[in-house]
């Protein structure tokens, strides 16, 4: 009962959240809003026990990347930005699709899927063991994902040296 | 708990190459910052080097074929000719690119570590049995690409080609993720063997829905990265935007490595549903070839030609991917070694003339070049010859296993198309040349500077090539039958 009501708490939080962030003309509020949508992400990860999910959202997300985007925001000139032609335009085209979506997906999950079994399955069978989520997920990457582990620092190092390379003061 | 994590010597073998080409990349970094500036010519012998060092390798690495690292790559045929491939293409690409490097003035340094690091992504691709590790390869591989793309960051071609092609590619990895985790979500395994196993002994009909979808997002993902109708809109402006010897090595390289990624998931993990993806395969290659070849016939640039060309042709290789027979693979591998060595040569004669600044794109300003440039000319005219596919080149060969191949899998109105489909293509390949040869040469003519040896090299030697599978194709053939055989 809690955990359904948590769930509608944290769903409105994204939803909510998500829906001010793009509709907010500052940009520092949209970046807020964008936080608490982060928020509420990491709230349903904790309801699914994903704790490493839950722990790894707070701190990268909401702790990393909206900081640096809150610095990006204050560093360009915002009263410039706020009166640029926003471009949302196209919000009653965007909110056909929406609507057309969302009932496409009720549909579907009020017709029920046998797929969707199979899914559920899986989690089920992820629950098993008594060690703790992050412990799993520990041993899984430094046992059978190593290599994965491992080889995403080398797109991080070609990521790194594009973005410098392109973003560097001009020499001449 | 696992006693050790350290891999055998055995699968560090199998690893090789992507292990050399990483460090050849990281140490030609380290070298650009301390080296004087007048040495660092030196950095390009240190690429090809490495590059041939990984070429190597590859090669043997096969002498012991297998899965690595908990079955995420398998070194089987298949990965070996396409590891071999883009290693090649990257060769040949490093080699054409220094002199236009240095008539744009442009610092080399990052680029060959650009190139090492996009053909470790791609050799990741060719050799990955799992769906995480073929993702990571592919955006290892396009990172580099969009960064090579925008080069030259003072000319505002080279930005637009690389933030459309970032935006765009970003946006169909997306789907290629989704995809991913919705066969993740269905099947509970991102091995490629252990999802056919799953397909083939479950009832399909009862999830065929979510099945489809996921294949669905999976080959937009992949149709992109390989310039398929319908999501073949970011190549021309791309191309033609980028400098011409990234160009030449995004519609080579990272194009083969696709189609074998491609390959390799459709054919292994979705081979229990192929009757299902099997249509959607079919009309994609038909719009391509159609798309391609009707928009080639406008065009005035010539980048923007050979992007159209490069998107025709990468629907030739979808009617190889829709008999997703044997017959099919092997004519496809066939089919991109050669149009990379055709269109690799075709760059080269482009990335010359072009000029300093890229003045001279326009078809109009290759008149005149028989008289001016007869061996620039007599190359390209192999090259373009290749495209259409005229016997005695390896384009010809190409063009007759695909279609062999699609008629051996009953695909036979998809053959006669494509058929009719070539014989447009040849009027926009034969204006080319009649303007070359026929046309009085411009006021351009004196701008274009003499063809440095590097560049010669690649020209000749694909020419040569190219004429050479082109009268012996049993020569390409035999490898490709050979090492067309996917572990699974």
């Amino acid at each position: 009962m809690i955990d359904t009501a948590l769930f509608y708490v944290f769903a409105l939080m994204t939803l909510g959240g998500g829906i001010l962030c793009i509709t907010r003309r500052n940009a520092v509020h949209a970046a807020i809003w964008l936080i608490a949508s982060l928020m509420g992400v990491a709230g349903l990860f904790l309801l699914q026990r994903a704790e490493f999910l839950f722990a790894v959202q707070i701190v990268l997300y909401i702790g990393g990347i909206m900081v640096l985007f809150l610095f990006v925001i204050m560093l360009i000139n915002l009263d410039t930005a706020a009166a640029e032609r926003q471009y949302s335009g196209q919000w009653k085209l965007a909110l056909g699709a929406v609507v057309l979506a969302g009932g496409e997906i009720a549909w579907v999950m009020a017709r029920g899927l046998p797929g969707l079994g199979a899914a559920a399955a899986v989690q089920d069978g992820g629950e098993g063991g008594s060690d703790g989520n992050v412990e799993r997920l520990a041993d899984l990457l430094f046992s059978e994902y190593l290599l994965p582990f491992e080889i995403v620092s080398i797109l991080l190092l070609a990521a790194i040296v594009g973005s410098v390379f392109l973003a560097r003061r001009r020499t001449s | 708990m696992p006693a050790s994590f350290m891999p055998s010597a055995q699968e560090m073998m199998r690893f090789l190459p992507e292990t050399l080409l990483t460090l050849a990349g990281v140490f030609l970094m380290v070298l650009e910052a301390i080296m004087a500036p007048e040495n660092k010519g030196r950095l390009k012998a240190f690429a090809l080097f490495a590059l041939a060092a990984a070429l190597a390798a590859a090669v043997i690495a096969y002498n012991d074929p297998g899965p690595a690292f908990n079955r995420l790559l398998i070194i089987d045929g298949f990965a070996t000719f396409f590891r071999v491939l883009v290693i090649g293409v990257a060769i040949l690409a490093v080699l054409g690119s220094s002199q236009y490097l240095a008539r744009e003035g442009a610092n080399p340094g990052e680029y060959w570590a650009l190139v090492l690091f996009s053909v470790v992504g791609q050799s990741l691709m060719v050799t990955s049995n799992e769906l995480i590790m073929i993702f990571i390869g592919l955006e290892i591989s396009s990172i580099a690409s969009y960064v090579l793309a925008g080069y030259l960051r003072d000319d505002a071609r080279n930005s637009e080609s690389a933030l459309k092609y970032f935006l765009l590619g970003s946006f169909a990895t997306g789907f290629l993720l989704y995809g991913v985790a919705w066969i993740y979500g269905l099947t509970g395994t991102t091995d490629l063997s252990q999802i056919r196993a799953d397909l083939a002994n479950r009832d399909i009909s009862n999830s065929m829905m979510m099945i489809g979808a996921a294949c669905a997002l999976m080959f937009v993902g992949f149709a992109f990265k390989v310039s398929a109708a319908p999501f073949q809109v970011w190549a021309p402006d791309v191309y033609q935007g980028a400098p011409s010897p990234v160009a030449a090595f995004l519609s080579s390289g990272p194009k083969a490595a696709a189609f074998a990624m491609f390959l390799r998931v459709f054919v292994t993990a979705f081979e229990p549903v192929a009757d299902r993806w099997e249509p959607i395969v079919w009309a994609s290659a038909l719009v391509t070839m159609i798309v391609g070849n009707f928009a080639a016939l406008r065009q005035t640039n010539v980048k923007r030609l050979m992007a159209y060309s490069s998107i025709a042709h990468a629907g030739y290789v979808m009617v190889a991917v829709a008999t997703h027979s044997k017959l099919g693979i092997e004519a496809a591998m066939f089919y991109l070694a050669a149009y990379a060595l055709t269109n690799l040569g075709a760059f080269a004669v482009i990335t010359c003339l072009v000029g300093k600044g890229e003045r001279f794109v326009e078809i109009k300003d290759l008149a005149g070049l028989g008289a001016r440039q007869p061996l620039s000319a007599a190359m390209l005219t192999i090259f373009l010859l290749s495209l259409i596919g005229v016997p005695l080149t390896g384009g010809f060969f190409g063009k007759f296993y695909i279609f062999k191949a699609a008629l051996d899998a009953r695909l036979i109105w998809l053959t006669v198309l494509g058929l009719l489909n070539s014989a447009v293509a040849a009027y926009y390949y034969l204006r080319i040349l009649v303007v070359m040869y026929m046309e009085e040469p411009g006021d351009t003519v004196e701008n274009t500077q003499e063809m440095g040896g590097a560049l010669k090299f690649v020209l000749v030697g694909s020419a040569v090539a190219t004429l050479v599978i082109g009268t012996f194709p049993s020569l390409l053939l035999d490898v490709a039958s050979r090492y067309a055989v996917l572990g699974r």
